[in-house]
């Protein structure tokens, strides 16, 4: 089973954990075969939100969500299950800075 | 990750027969259930890069077990070069294993014997004991086990976190009780076994009256208990499953509504499964140690007997509900009792039992009183007093094919009353 696990950081708490922590933990869950793939995103003000109504692209600034914490990057893991996905995102070192979110990869049925 | 097929069947294989014993024994190993899970999970990894080029190994289990413990030393040796080894073991200390201790078949069966005890121990949640011993000992997934007992996947695996934190925190030791503690501990697991065999034959909720591979599971637990700590209560027990078991093809109708044990196809009814129940109980009792779950065994066993619901001898019953009621006294053997005796001695006689059981306050929310007083009513003609505990026990129940029962009762007792 594939999971995501989304980490959420609060702005200013974007840069608190080192980089090369999280990078050993992505070299770490790579060698043992959990990861699928793995990014960290630059902050919530770089992002561009698009909508399509009424056959016309919309184009406005970043997500305006009221929490303070905002997505900050993500890894996609195989896990055998929910438990398994969840002992190995608490790896994931940010997760003592902000928060991740563990969710089941939905498999698209055509 | 790309082994050839066969390979990669042969570690399915593997996988599927020994994943339980590797994970067993490597907790006893590295002392942590989380860092065992990890070490088996990347043992079957290594299995897929390295049995296809040096070959499949003669004993896959001690390969997968020190394989997992190398990589456990590895992984504490990454650890530590971001923080102090604190409270864990050295690494080093890990080595010092004799290797020959985890080959031999006898420390690993005891090894699935400590897991199943470690998982079913005292001071964990009831639910959270269930789950664990699901997911650790029978291999289930999280989002199975949830998914059987109808509970939302986060849900479950919270509990499982809960009860591993809870056997981390307060040291729960891995092992087999000494022979003084083993009769309580042996009735906890006795107890998880019993309650995922119940929620399997009599699902407590959702469209269907049983799930099957709940009690599967539960008799898988059952065999495995048996065949690893033969003790009267675990005989007992994995027989009375196994005749419980025998009965499922006569128990639902196709439609899927519920069929009472009187009114039930007996030919239906599997004779090796009631075979092997019989024998298994009357190994039991014949040990002189048996207890509650004998007792159960060997009314099922009276049942089984009889040919036909009218050849039953309740007489027999009574008597073995006199000796369980003794034994393990409870207001549900007591209403169970009451059912036999109105078999024997009419329904008046069975509900003075339950009316005495319901005036002082003992199961007014279990449905299958209700349902029992509203029987005995039916039987003695008093219509009204039967239509309303009918009604009382479809609201407590959330099983649909029980609420289609229950209907039907009330609608037989016509508008009269």
């Amino acid at each position: 089973m594939k999971y995501v696990c989304l980490v959420y950081l609060e702005g200013e708490k974007l840069h608190a954990v080192p980089d090369r922590e999280c990078a050993e933990c992505s070299d770490g869950f790579r060698r043992r075969g959990l990861l699928v793939a793995a990014e960290a995103l630059q902050p919530v003000e770089t992002a561009a939100t698009l909508r399509l109504r009424n056959g016309k692209v919309s184009v406005t600034d970043g997500p305006f969500a009221e929490t303070k914490e905002q997505l900050a990057g993500f890894y996609l893991i195989e896990a055998t299950d929910l438990n398994d996905a969840i002992q190995i995102a608490s790896k994931i070192p940010p997760i003592r800075e902000g928060s991740v979110e563990v969710r089941p990869v939905r498999e698209l049925q055509p | 990750m790309d082994a050839p097929e066969p390979i990669r069947e042969t570690v399915n294989a593997v996988y599927t027969s020994e994943s339980r014993r590797v994970l067993a024994t490597l907790i006893r190993v590295l002392g942590d259930f989380d860092a065992a899970e990890e070490a088996m999970h990347d043992a079957f990894r290594a299995a897929l890069e390295q049995w296809p080029r040096d070959g499949v190994p003669a004993n896959p289990r001690a390969w997968l077990v020190s394989t997992g413990r190398f990589k456990a030393i590895d992984a504490r040796r990454r650890l530590s070069r971001f923080e102090a080894l604190d409270d864990r073991d050295d690494a080093s200390e890990l080595g010092s294993i004799d290797p020959e201790a985890w080959t031999d078949k006898a420390s690993v069966e005891d090894d699935r014997l400590r897991l199943i005890f470690t998982c079913c121990h005292p001071a964990l949640a009831p639910d959270g004991q269930v789950a664990l011993t699901l997911r650790e000992v029978c291999g289930l997934t999280t989002e199975e086990i949830a998914r059987t007992f109808l509970t939302p996947a986060p849900t479950m695996a919270q509990r499982i976190v809960r009860a591993k934190a809870k056997i981390r925190d307060a040291r729960i030791p891995y092992k087999v009780p000494e022979a003084s503690e083993l009769p309580d501990r042996l009735d906890a697991v006795l107890r998880v076994i019993y309650l995922v065999f119940n929620e399997g034959y009599n699902a407590s909720a959702g469209p269907a009256v049983t799930r099957h591979d709940l009690s599967s599971e539960a008799i898988r637990l059952g065999r495995l208990l048996v065949e690893l700590l033969p003790e009267p209560e675990a005989l007992g027990l994995l027989g009375l499953m196994l005749i419980h078991e025998s009965r499922r093809e006569a128990r639902t109708s196709a439609s899927g509504d519920l069929i009472l044990l009187e009114e039930q196809d007996r030919s239906l009814w599997n004779r090796d499964l009631i075979a092997e129940g019989n024998g298994l109980i009357e190994r039991s009792l014949s040990s002189h140690h048996f207890g509650p779950y004998s007792l159960q065994g060997a009314i099922a066993m009276v049942h089984a007997d009889a040919r036909e619901a009218a050849a039953t001898d309740w007489d027999e019953i009574v008597r073995w509900y006199d000796v369980l009621l003794r034994r393990a006294p409870s207001p549900v053997i007591e209403l169970n009792r009451g059912v036999a005796v109105a078999m024997r001695d009419g329904p008046g006689a069975g509900l003075a039992i339950v009316d005495a059981i319901l005036d002082r306050g003992d199961l007014r929310e279990y449905r299958l009183a209700h349902a029992a007083r509203g029987d005995f009513c039916r039987r003695l003609g008093r219509t009204a007093e039967a239509r309303v505990a009918y009604q009382r026990a479809r609201a407590l129940s959330h099983q649909e094919p029980e609420r289609r029962f229950l209907d039907r009762r009330i609608a037989e007792l016509g508008s009269s009353g």
